[in-house]
C-alpha cells in the first residue's frame, strides 16, 4: 500500500554501511613500525573490506603512509624498518617467512603520489609488468593494454600514440597512466598514495571517478590528506594522529559525526 | 559582521605609488665585476687551449702525411722521409680498446654495487669508497711499477707455468698487461661517472618497477641501466681520453722502442704514439730535423684521441636520443 | 593568527542567536497585545515584522557562503541546521504578526463574554519558544528533548478553544466576526508551537546527530 505512493529514495552508491563481509579481507593485527629505536605506528589494529575504498587520513607525519607501505612490504627496501605485528590478506599473513614478495607486489599493486612512468613509450610503460609475469604472445599483450587503458580512462586520449613517449603526456594523464599499468596485471588491492595530490582539479576529479569505477573490481587503500576527496569518494575512513589509528568507521559517520573529539577536531579543520 | 583585528602582515617600505621608477639607485660593482671575472676565466682556458692546438696543427702538419701514418718505420725513425707511425697509431688504439673492454664492466658493476646494493653508511662501502678515492689519486708511474710487480711477475709467470710455456709468453711485458694496468688506473673515473648517473635517475623509477612485482635485478636492469648508459660512456670517453696519453704506465708493462711488425696478439708488445714523442725528444741526434716528425706525431695521438672519442661522443648521442623519445 | 572559518561559523551561531531573541520578544509582546487589548503595541508589533525576515534571508546567505568552504563534522551540521531553524523563527514572526494584527483589530472591538484558556495556551506556547532557543544557545540536547511532547497539550488547547468558539458562533451570530479573529489567534499561538518544536528537534540534531523527526514515518 504505502510502496507505491511513497517513492522510497535509494541510498547514495558512496555510502555503504559498515561491514559488506564476515571475515574481514585485509586484517591488521597490533602492527608496530620502528624506524631504528623511533616508533612510527603505535599498535595499529584495523579491519578493511573487501571491493570498498578505504581512506587513510590524518596530519603530515601521522604514519598513514607508512602503514600503507607495509602492506605491500615496500618498508622491506629501508634498512632500519622493524615490524611487529601481523597483516594478513586472503587469510594470508603477508611477514610469513615463505612469502614471495614478489608474488604478493603483482597481487598488491601501488600508485605513488608523484607520477612515475618509466622513461618509455606508453605501451611498454603498460607491457613492463605484463612481462615482468609471463605474458609473451603479442596478441595477448595488446589486448592487457587495451583493456588496462580503458580501464584508466585513458585509452581515447592515447590510442594513436601508443607508441610515443609517456613522458609526453600531461601530469593527469600520466598519473592515469601509472594507474593502467598497476591495474594491467589484475591485482586485487590497489593501494595509492596521495595519486591526485600533484594534479590540478580537473585532473583530479577524473582520478576520483576512476577509483568510483575501480572499486567493484578492486579493492582499493588510498591515503590522503585532503579530506574532501575522502569524503567524496571512501567508503570507510581511518584517521591515524602521531602513529596511532584514532578512529575508523564508515565515511559518512566519520565526516558528519565522528566519535572521537580528536577526529572531530581534525576534521572540522581545528588542526592539522 | 565584520571581526577587525590586527593585521599580521606590517609593510615596512615606501609604497609604490611614491617612487618613480624600478631602476636600481645604484650601480652594483660587484656583480659587473665577478661576471667579467668569470668571462675572463672562460676566454683564457679556450685561448690556452687554441694555442695549444695552434702550436702543434701549425708545427706537425708538414710532416703529416698518408705515408706517415700508413707506413711501418725501420729502426732509424729520425728521417722525416722514411717513418712512419703505423705501429704506434695500431698499438695505442689497440691498448685502448683492450681497457675500455675491462674497465667498463668491472667499473660499472663496482658503480652499480656501490649504489643499488651496499648499505650506506656501512664500514665496507666507506672503505671501498675510499679506495676508489685513493686509487685517482696515485701517480701513474707507480701504476707502471704495480703493473710489472702484478701483473707480469705474478699472474703472467704464474700463467706461464700453469701453461707449460718454456719460454716466456705471458710472463713478460706484454699488451694486455698494459691495457690491464691502464684499466686499473681509469676505474675510479668509470665508477664515478657510473655512479652519478645512477643517483641521478629519481628512485620513483625503482619503487614504480619493484611494486609491479620486479626483483631488484631486473628493476636495474631493465630500467636503470638502460637511464644510465648515457653517464655510463661520459665515463668511458674520460676514460679513453686519459688512457690515450699516458706513458708512464705502459713504460713497465708491454710497450717497446721498436717493434718490426704490427701487434696482433694480446700477448705482443707494442709501440706507442706517446712513447714515441719521447723517444724522439731523448734520442734524436739532431733535434732540429726531429721536430717536424715530433709535432706530426703528437698531431697524430690527438687526432686519435679526437676520433676514438667522437666515435664514443657519437654512440651516446644516439643512446640519449633513443632514450628520450620512445623506447 | 585568527582561524577565519572558524569566526564564520561563530558569527553564523550568533546571528541565529540574533534573530531568535527578536523573534521572541515579537511573539511576547504580540500575545501581550492580545490579552490586554493594547492597539498601539500591536501596530508596533506589525511594523516590526521585516526585522526577522531579513535575518532569515541573511542567514541563509551565511550559510551558503559557509557551504562553499565544506564544512564537516559538527559545523557542517550547524550550518544546514542554521538554516532550518531561521525558517522556523521567520515563520515564528509571521505567526507574530499575524496574533498582532488580530489583537489590533479585536482591541477596536468590545469584548466577547467568553472564556478561553487562551491564556494558558500562550504561556504554554511562549515557554515551549523560550526553552527552545535556550536549549540551542546552551547547546542542550535533553532539554530540548523534554520539550517536545509539550507540543500536544497545545494543539489539544487549540481544539478545545476551537470548539468552544464554534459553539459561541452558532449561539451568538453578531459575534462570528471576533471570534473569527480568536480561531485565527490561537491557530497561530499553536503553529508557534509546532515551529518551537522544530527548533528543538534540529537542536537535537546538532548537538546528537541524531534526526528525531517523524517518528512514525520512520518505521516504516
Amino acid at each position: 500500500m504505502a510502496d507505491t505512493l511513497i517513492p522510497k529514495i535509494a541510498p547514495q552508491e558512496t555510502t555503504a554501511t559498515a561491514a559488506k563481509s564476515e571475515t574481514p579481507f585485509i586484517d591488521i593485527q597490533n602492527v608496530c613500525l620502528y624506524y631504528g629505536a623511533s616508533k612510527a605506528l603505535k599498535n595499529i589494529s584495523v579491519q578493511l573490506d573487501e571491493k570498498v575504498v578505504t581512506a587513510f587520513i590524518g596530519p603530515s607525519g601521522c604514519g598513514k603512509s607508512t602503514l600503507l607501505r607495509c602492506l605491500n612490504r615496500m618498508n622491506d627496501l629501508i634498512d632500519s624498518v622493524r615490524i611487529e605485528g601481523s597483516i594478513k590478506i586472503g587469510g594470508h599473513d603477508i611477514y610469513d617467512g615463505d612469502v614471495d614478495v614478489i608474488e604478493l607486489r603483482k597481487r598488491v599493486g601501488m600508485v605513488f603520489q608523484k607520477s612515475n612512468p618509466f622513461p618509455k613509450s606508453i605501451y611498454e610503460n603498460v607491457a613492463y609488468g605484463l612481462r615482468l609475469h609471463g605474458i609473451k604472445s603479442k596478441s595477448e599483450m595488446d589486448g592487457r593494454i587495451e583493456e588496462s587503458l580503458r580501464g584508466s580512462a585513458l585509452w581515447d586520449e592515447v590510442k594513436d600514440r601508443l607508441h610515443s613517449s609517456a613522458l609526453g603526456l600531461s601530469g593527469g594523464q600520466q598519473q592515469r597512466l601509472c594507474i593502467a599499468r598497476a591495474i594491467a596485471i589484475k591485482p586485487e588491492v590497489i593501494l595509492m598514495d596521495e595519486p591526485a595530490s600533484a594534479l590540478d582539479p580537473i585532473a583530479t576529479a577524473r582520478v576520483e571517478d576512476l577509483i568510483l569505477d575501480l572499486k567493484k573490481e578492486f579493492t582499493i587503500v588510498i591515503v590522503t590528506h585532503n579530506m574532501q576527496q575522502a569524503a567524496r569518494i571512501s567508503d570507510q575512513t581511518a584517521f591515524f594522529y602521531m602513529g596511532e589509528l584514532v578512529e575508523f568507521g564508515p565515511t559518512t559517520k566519520i565526516f558528519t559525526n565522528p566519535a572521537q573529539k580528536r577526529t572531530e577536531d581534525y576534521v572540522s579543520g581545528r588542526f592539522g | 559582521m565584520e571581526t577587525t583585528s590586527s593585521p599580521v602582515y606590517q609593510p615596512t617600505s615606501a609604497p609604490l605609488s611614491s617612487r618613480r621608477h624600478f631602476r636600481a639607485d645604484k650601480f652594483d660593482f660587484w656583480s659587473f665585476f665577478f661576471s667579467g671575472l668569470t668571462g675572463l676565466a672562460t676566454l683564457l682556458i679556450v685561448g690556452i687551449l687554441v694555442v695549444i692546438l695552434a702550436n702543434i696543427v701549425y708545427n706537425g702538419w708538414r710532416g703529416f702525411s698518408w705515408h706517415f701514418v700508413s707506413t711501418i718505420p725501420k729502426k732509424d725513425f729520425f728521417d722525416i722521409n722514411t717513418t712512419g707511425v703505423l705501429p704506434m697509431i695500431v698499438g695505442t688504439a689497440f691498448r685502448v680498446v683492450v681497457m675500455t673492454i675491462f674497465v667498463i664492466p668491472v667499473g660499472v658493476i663496482t658503480a652499480i654495487y656501490l649504489t643499488e646494493y651496499a648499505a650506506n653508511n656501512s664500514i665496507i662501502t666507506r672503505i671501498i669508497r675510499a679506495a676508489v678515492n685513493n686509487l685517482a689519486g696515485v701517480p701513474s708511474i707507480v701504476f707502471g711499477l704495480f703493473g710489472l710487480g702484478f701483473f707480469i711477475n705474478f699472474v703472467g709467470k704464474n700463467m706461464d707455468y700453469v701453461l707449460h710455456n718454456t719460454s716466456a709468453v705471458w710472463g713478460q711485458p706484454a699488451l694486455i698487461w698494459s691495457a690491464l694496468t691502464l684499466a686499473v688506473m681509469t676505474m675510479p673515473v668509470v665508477i664515478v661517472a657510473t655512479e652519478e648517473s645512477l643517483k641521478a635517475i629519481p628512485p620513483g623509477l625503482r619503487e614504480a618497477s619493484l611494486a609491479l612485482g620486479a626483483t631488484k635485478l631486473e628493476t636495474i636492469l631493465k630500467i636503470v641501466l638502460p637511464q644510465a648508459l648515457p653517464g655510463i660512456m661520459t665515463g668511458g670517453i674520460l676514460a679513453i681520453s686519459r688512457a690515450s696519453g699516458e706513458v708512464a704506465p705502459i713504460l713497465f708493462t708491454g710497450v717497446a722502442y721498436y717493434m718490426a711488425s704490427l701487434p696482433t696478439h694480446l700477448s705482443d708488445q707494442f709501440m706507442d704514439l706517446g712513447y714515441h714523442v719521447f723517444v724522439l725528444s731523448t734520442q734524436s741526434p739532431n733535434i732540429q730535423q726531429t721536430q717536424p716528425i715530433l709535432y706530426a706525431t703528437v698531431l697524430v695521438l690527438l687526432l686519435l684521441t679526437f676520433a676514438l672519442n667522437i666515435v664514443a661522443v657519437l654512440i651516446r648521442a644516439r643512446v640519449r636520443k633513443k632514450l628520450r623519445s620512445m623506447h | 593568527m585568527e582561524n577565519h572559518f572558524e569566526a564564520g561559523i561563530e558569527n553564523l551561531r550568533q546571528q541565529l542567536i540574533l534573530m531568535a531573541s527578536h523573534a521572541e520578544v515579537a511573539v511576547n509582546k504580540a500575545v501581550q497585545a492580545l490579552m490586554q487589548r493594547d492597539h498601539d503595541l500591536a501596530i508596533h508589533v506589525k511594523d516590526n515584522d521585516d526585522v526577522v525576515d531579513k535575518f532569515e534571508i541573511e542567514i541563509d546567505e551565511l550559510a551558503i557562503q559557509l557551504l562553499t568552504k565544506a564544512p564537516l563534522a559538527s559545523n557542517l551540521r550547524l550550518v544546514t541546521v542554521a538554516m532550518k531553524i531561521s525558517q522556523n523563527l521567520e515563520r515564528i514572526g509571521d505567526e507574530a504578526t499575524k496574533i498582532a494584527k488580530r489583537a489590533r483589530d479585536l482591541s477596536q472591538e468590545p469584548p466577547v463574554k467568553i472564556t478561553l484558556d487562551l491564556p494558558r495556551m500562550s504561556t504554554l506556547a511562549l515557554a515551549m519558544v523560550k526553552d527552545a532557543l535556550d536549549s540551542f544557545v546552551q547547546r542542550d540536547p535533553v532539554a530540548a528533548r523534554t520539550l517536545i511532547p509539550r507540543d500536544k497539550e497545545v494543539d489539544a488547547l487549540n481544539r478545545q478553544v476551537h470548539q468552544q468558539l464554534a459553539q459561541h458562533m452558532m449561539d451568538h451570530p453578531d459575534t462570528i466576526a471576533r471570534c473569527l479573529n480568536w480561531i485565527v489567534a490561537a491557530k497561530s499561538l499553536e503553529r508557534i508551537a509546532d515551529h518551537a518544536k522544530n527548533i528543538a528537534e534540529e537542536v537535537v540534531f546538532l548537538c546528537e546527530a541524531q534526526d528525531i523527526r517523524h517518528p512514525a514515518a520512520k518505521a516504516v
